[in-house]
């Protein structure tokens, strides 16, 4: 390590004020450090709205755990945009996204990725992982919450003989659920993975289309009579985590929803609770914008050029806190208005109450 | 010139309030035009030129490695001269604007951009943006008049310091890397007393811009160099050479920004409580342009559209050429004269100035006045009381 560093210093007299990787930067695309980077391998069509991108990722790429998610920057119109996706690839493999075309990022990553783009990626992160010592798990999905959950599968069902995996997973058609053949494949291969579709819309069977109901444990109870008995993971939209908490903290094994682990994809911010706004001063950036009270601090700053630092965008990483200078923030999750001189600000999930200075 | 509101004939005297504010809005609206369609284009623009001046710059010095053979020599330091100026003008003072910051890329922003220049960019774009952006052509606000070595208009005060500043000026020329850290670091009314030498925050970015030097400095005459072997010091005389080339062609397309004849500067107490109508309007009559092909605007960082740049500071430079002739339309709807001329012409009104002005604003008058017959004159207060007596 030291030697590397004496290396950087001497090839840094050369490159001043530039960085040694900036001239490297002009051969190979992924040989930065500072900005992780990926090049993308395959693009696959997964159902008319979402894709599955495989990316080769660059130096600083840590391999990712199953059920891990990235943040992974796309330039749409010259402006770089950052979103976090879960790898849907099998633990060990080469990672990749499986995204769903909604909302302007996702869409474009959806539509437009081809083979050979360069990716920005950020190193894998999250605690949605498999547990330590095998247990009977139930997977419990809708949407693509799927993504997580199906890398957790591909890592698990054909390597660990006695794995013992039901999948519940609520999609609207059979066309519109991901990775529906593969599923069936490896549910016929594998004794220990079994697979529940349910279909809201159209289920092609002639079987009654309608919500899985988490509102009592009757749904469940048919489609996994032993769903108390399991280690659970859910992912999908938020009412559908909700109402699966809830079941969990009511009917479960031992009244708690210890058994259960969720990952959001969203959260729910209350709505009505932007105040009045204000004029936000970026200090560092020299950057000021007058925004509404409904509008993230993220988003304010990204709008005006300010290259804010950013996670999961629904406040739960922590990854976009920022120092407060002066003034009031919003939590736009809870409506709750708060702002000491000095405190980290989740600007994801907070938004300006009256005029905000922010040390960036 | 002389600050516009002493001028016998003002140039904006035929203007209302509500004329100005009107030009305000119609400028507003080429600005959010340009706003509205800023995207992949452009950003691949900045990424070629950034590509381009690094293999060009990499390019030049490796030939300057055989330098010690004429050709070699030449062609390296034409090649680096050119990088460098590239990198100080189109990109590196137009990134500092934060002309590119809407891409959100870190290594292309305002924030995190250090140029191939001796002044550390924060430094740089505090006296730059924010003051000569912000207080452009007001006397005694304003600096970058005669950077504080130079007198550059009538209203500036003449002490005899200034009878040489011809050679100031060439002095500066050709150092200018080190006029402008000089100047960002304030370092004539820094160095005057013991008490502002000792300031603890004027000696840290003292310190700031020494290490930057000593780093530039270590680059271009040491280790080139010494990776030249037996061409050490004809690698050495290359890359001075080209630092002095970029010095002289920065300079002299900086003098034409603001120092040609035709261009207007204001009284401080002007800017008082001034609207953006207003700002927009000294930003026009401030400026002067430089004519030229689309190689020249690129080798000047497009500075050469210098009233586009004030008016829009931070829009990508790229686009200043495509919206001049409707600001230069702006200019005649409200009677308002554009200054422009060829490099040659700019170079030398700039330089005319400077001559003029080192001496005082009378000196040609008074020599003129011996040789007139003096006429008795009755002041004019004194006759007006004597009539109404």
């Amino acid at each position: 390590m030291a030697q590397i560093r004496v290396l950087r210093r001497v090839a840094s007299l050369l490159t001043t004020p530039l960085a040694p990787e900036d001239i490297l930067g002009l051969v190979n695309p992924l040989s930065s450090s500072r900005q992780l980077r990926g090049v993308v391998t395959k693009v696959v069509r997964e159902t008319p709205d979402s894709t599955t991108i495989h990316f080769r990722p660059g130096r600083g790429w840590n391999p990712h755990a199953a059920g891990q998610w990235a943040r992974v920057g796309v330039e749409i119109d010259g402006v770089r945009h950052w979103r976090s996706y879960s790898l849907s690839a099998a633990a060990g493999h080469d990672p990749a996204i499986t995204v769903t075309a909604i909302g302007v990022v996702s869409t474009a990553l959806a539509r437009d990725t081809r083979v050979g783009d360069i990716l920005f990626l950020d190193t894998p992160q999250g605690d949605f992982t498999l547990p330590e010592h095998p247990r009977p798990l139930l997977m419990l999905t809708a949407g693509s919450g799927l993504t997580p959950v199906m890398s957790m599968i591909r890592t698990l069902v054909p390597r660990r003989p006695d794995a013992d995996v039901v999948l519940i997973h609520s999609a609207r058609t059979p066309a519109d659920a991901l990775f529906h053949d593969e599923l069936l494949e490896l549910a016929d291969q594998f004794p220990g993975l079994t697979v529940k579709h349910w279909f809201t819309r159209d289920s092609g069977t002639g079987a009654p289309a309608r919500r899985l109901d988490l509102g009592d444990a009757t749904d469940l109870e048919t489609l996994c009579p032993d769903w108390r008995d399991r280690a659970a993971y859910a992912c999908g939209p938020a009412d559908f985590l909700d109402a699966a908490t809830e079941l969990w903290l009511r009917d479960g094994h031992d009244d708690t929803h210890e058994n259960l682990t969720i990952e959001r994809f969203a959260t729910a911010l209350l709505p009505g609770t932007g105040g009045e706004g204000g004029l936000v001063t970026f200090e560092k950036s020299d950057k000021e914008v007058e925004v509404d009270g409904d509008v993230p601090l993220l988003d304010a700053g990204e709008e005006c050029g300010v290259v804010m630092p950013s996670g999961c965008r629904m406040g739960i990483c922590r990854s976009c806190l920022i120092p407060l200078v002066a003034g009031k923030v919003r939590d736009l999750r809870t409506g709750e208005v708060h702002g000491d001189e000095g405190e980290l600000i989740q600007t994801c999930v907070n938004a300006a109450a009256g005029p905000v200075n922010l040390d960036i | 010139m002389t600050v516009l509101q002493k001028k016998a004939h003002n140039p904006i005297g035929h203007l209302t309030p509500e004329d100005i504010e009107q030009l305000g809005v119609e400028l507003d609206a080429i600005r959010q035009s340009v706003i509205d369609t800023r995207g992949a284009d452009d950003a691949a623009y900045i990424r070629k030129v950034i590509d381009a001046q690094r293999k060009l710059e990499l390019g030049s010095r490796a030939i300057l490695l055989i330098s010690m053979f004429p050709p070699a020599w030449v062609v390296g330091t034409a090649g680096l001269a050119v990088a460098k100026i590239i990198e100080n003008m189109e990109i590196g003072h137009n990134v500092m604007h934060g002309q590119w910051d809407w891409m959100r890329d870190p290594k292309i922003h305002s924030t995190t951009w250090e140029w191939d220049n001796a002044s550390p960019s924060e430094q740089w774009k505090h006296s730059h943006n924010e003051l000569h952006h912000t207080y452009t052509n007001v006397i005694g606000k304003d600096n970058d008049l005669g950077y504080g070595i130079m007198r550059v208009d009538e209203d500036q005060r003449w002490v005899p310091f200034y009878t040489a500043q011809p050679l100031w000026n060439f002095v500066n020329a050709c150092f200018f890397e080190y006029g402008i850290a000089a100047y960002d670091l304030e370092l004539g009314k820094n160095l005057a007393t013991k008490e502002r030498r000792n300031n603890p925050e004027f000696r840290a970015r003292a310190k700031v811009t020494l290490k930057k030097i000593r780093n530039q400095v270590t680059k271009d005459y040491v280790i080139h160099p010494l990776l030249s072997g037996p061409s050490f010091l004809n690698t050495i005389a290359a890359n001075a050479t080209a630092n002095l080339v970029r010095n002289i062609w920065t300079h002299s397309v900086i003098m034409c920004g603001h120092f040609p004849e035709g261009v207007e500067t204001f009284e401080r107490k002007s800017i008082v409580g001034e609207t953006r109508g207003e700002w927009y309007l000294r930003q026009m009559l401030g400026s002067a342009n430089i004519s030229g092909s689309k190689a020249m605007h690129f080798m000047t960082g497009n500075l050469s559209f210098q009233i586009e740049h004030h008016l829009f500071p931070d829009l990508p430079s790229n686009r200043y050429q495509e919206i001049a002739p409707q600001v230069q339309a702006l200019f005649a709807k409200y009677g308002l004269t554009y200054t422009t001329g060829s490099l040659p012409r700019q170079v030398a009104s700039a330089w005319k100035k400077v001559i003029r002005l080192s001496l005082p604003n009378d000196f040609g008058r008074k020599a003129r006045a011996k040789v007139l017959p003096l006429l008795p004159v009755t002041p004019r207060s004194e006759a007006g009381s004597r009539a109404a007596a």
